[in-house]
């Protein structure tokens, strides 16, 4: 009987949680497949459900949507260049901080530690006036290093805990058999590294995927903004078609929701371990 | 400015600290250096410096909204991110019973995380609008009154701003909050039960102590990040009615679209009162 309550009580706090997470994301669901006469209609179930809403995104046909292929590409092109970039970046200086014990590391890791500590809107006013300075604004560029300098500090970060964990002898031994440094990280470093580098590979792509604030500070030309940017335009005006909105939104969402699925054991446990240890 | 990232190398010739591993090791952490030089170090230096006016200061004070912003912005902190770890606690009390179904139920329980904020943001804006939205819907078919005016009332519009933050980022929380519960040691359970200790005991006496210091941490992590929090404002309220529910952040960036750099940048400085001795805080304790 004890047993039984404590099965109901658990339940019933499961309802609540699961409204909660989803309703949001239902309404956007709700939307996607709503004309929009009966998206206003405000029913929890459309009379006559519809994928018209997606045809028109994919063949562009409405003012907002006019480059949405294009928007998608640069969506993704950032994201995969502040994947790689950031993971070369982070790598590099985690295996110098962590394994080669690099004179000044210690405090290169406390910079980066700080600028992680930054909250990000306000570090995006300065960034904004120095990608103007260096002539960057309304390149995909001045986007993809901003996010490699705001992924960075993380991924440094918990890739120099994972790799304190790795043993001392390896380096001994790879030296004794005469071994470069390139080689020890070549043929030692990144096989054994390899699950928290799809962590933070994962971590930073889907950063600068989802990354809306420095998009529009820094890109504004219909052609050169990501998806993101293109979806706050929306917004603009008042009579925006909100299920085409809802339906853009959804096809934007699903790939980092799959993403993330994907990769979750890499993710949640690379994620979480530096920060219990704190 | 490649030359400022080498002092890792002495210019010396070869003598026994410079050897090939320490060569390489100066080459590959210099990327990382050039991209915090060039977009950290650099762009903070020169935003600064545009905020020694004390020309900047008096205007900002005079704008009518900055007060107002100071305020909710303080109160975002207070309220938002302690509601969200007093539930991220309690949630991952829940989550850590091992049952298939809550294992599943975690895994929903994340998408709020995982998915980018502005569609989610603008479903929420859009469940909220007084004349057209699915809640004031209910409500009229319900009980056949107008519902409230939602996100055109600037204390219901913070509010709600407050729970679209809270919304997005307690999955995370309660993630590092369950990692923090797992990994206290099962024989401190036992031997409380066989003690006869009540649950509520065993919060007390045995999780509670294991938890604190990750959880005023991750309280205080939260806190820096929330002053960033750009997103569950901008996009749920934009600032208004009346730029009446702005915070810091979406200020900053209201002035940087007005072309009004020098305030902008005076906007961050009069929040570094708040955010530097948190950041202090957490440098000392991380980098022990």
């Amino acid at each position: 009987m004890k047993r039984f309550t404590r099965e109901a009580v658990l339940l019933l706090i499961a309802v609540p949680i699961l409204l909660w997470t989803l309703l949001p994301i239902y309404h956007i669901f709700l939307f996607s497949i709503s004309s929009k006469d009966s998206a206003f209609s405000g029913t929890l179930w459309p009379d006559q459900p519809t994928l018209r809403n997606f045809g028109t995104i994919f063949r562009q046909e409405h003012f907002y949507l006019h480059h949405f292929w294009s928007q998608i590409w640069n969506s993704l092109w950032i994201a995969v260049a502040v994947g790689v970039i950031t993971l070369a970046i982070a790598t590099c200086a985690a295996f110098a901080i962590s394994r080669l014990k690099v004179r000044g590391g210690r405090a290169v890791m406390n910079l980066a530690l700080f600028t992680y500590f930054i909250p990000a809107a306000f570090l995006a006013i300065p960034m904004y006036k120095a990608m103007g300075m260096y002539g960057l604004l309304n390149s995909r560029w001045s986007l993809v290093l901003a996010m490699v300098t705001l992924a960075a500090p993380y991924a440094i970060w918990v890739l120099k805990q994972a790799s304190d964990k790795l043993p001392i002898e390896l380096d001994e031994a790879a030296k004794i058999d005469g071994a470069t440094p390139l080689q020890l990280f070549r043929l030692v470093y990144l096989p054994l590294m390899t699950p928290s580098l799809i962590a933070i590979g994962t971590y930073a792509l889907l950063l600068a995927w989802n990354e809306y604030l420095y998009a529009y500070l820094l890109l504004s030309h219909e052609q050169t903004i990501p998806l993101a940017v293109a979806l706050g335009h929306f917004i603009a005006a008042d009579d925006s078609p909100w299920e085409l909105l809802m339906a853009t939104g959804l096809v934007y969402a699903l790939p980092p929701a799959a993403i993330y699925y994907a990769f979750r054991r890499y993710m949640v446990s690379g994620l979480t371990a530096g920060a219990v240890k704190a | 400015m490649s030359s400022i990232a080498i002092p890792h190398v002495p210019a010396a010739p070869p003598r026994r600290g410079l050897t090939t591993w320490q060569a390489w090791g100066a080459i590959l952490i210099a990327p990382y250096v050039l991209v915090f030089l060039a977009f950290v170090l650099y762009p903070v230096s020169y935003g600064l410096w545009l905020a020694r006016h004390p020309e900047s200061y008096v205007q900002l004070f005079a704008d009518p909204i900055f007060i107002r912003t100071v305020v909710n912005t303080v109160f975002f902190l207070l309220i938002a991110v302690n509601l969200k770890f007093l539930l991220a606690l309690w949630l991952s009390g829940f989550f850590v019973h091992e049952r298939t179904w809550i294992r599943w139920l975690s895994v929903v329980f994340l998408l709020p995380w995982a998915v980018p904020s502005i569609p989610t943001i603008f479903s929420i804006r859009f469940m909220f609008n007084p004349e057209w939205g699915v809640i004031n819907s209910v409500i009229f078919r319900l009980t056949g009154l107008d519902g409230p005016n939602w996100l055109n009332d600037p204390h219901i519009g913070l509010g709600l701003a407050m729970l679209t933050h809270i919304w997005k980022s307690l999955p995370f929380w309660t993630l590092i909050l369950i990692a923090g519960r797992l990994s206290i040691p099962r024989e401190q359970y036992e031997a409380a039960a066989v003690d006869g200790a009540s649950a509520w005991q065993k919060f007390k006496y045995v999780t509670w102590p294991s938890l604190r210091t990750l959880y005023l941490t991750s309280t205080i992590l939260s806190m820096i990040w929330s002053l960033g929090d750009f997103n569950s404002v901008y996009l749920l309220t934009g600032g208004g009615p009346a730029d009446l529910t702005h915070v810091l952040a979406t200020l900053g960036i209201r002035y940087i679209r007005l072309d009004q750099v020098d305030l902008a940048m005076a906007t961050i400085v009069c929040a570094m009162p708040l955010v530097l001795p948190l950041v202090y805080y957490m440098m000392k304790h991380l980098s022990k």
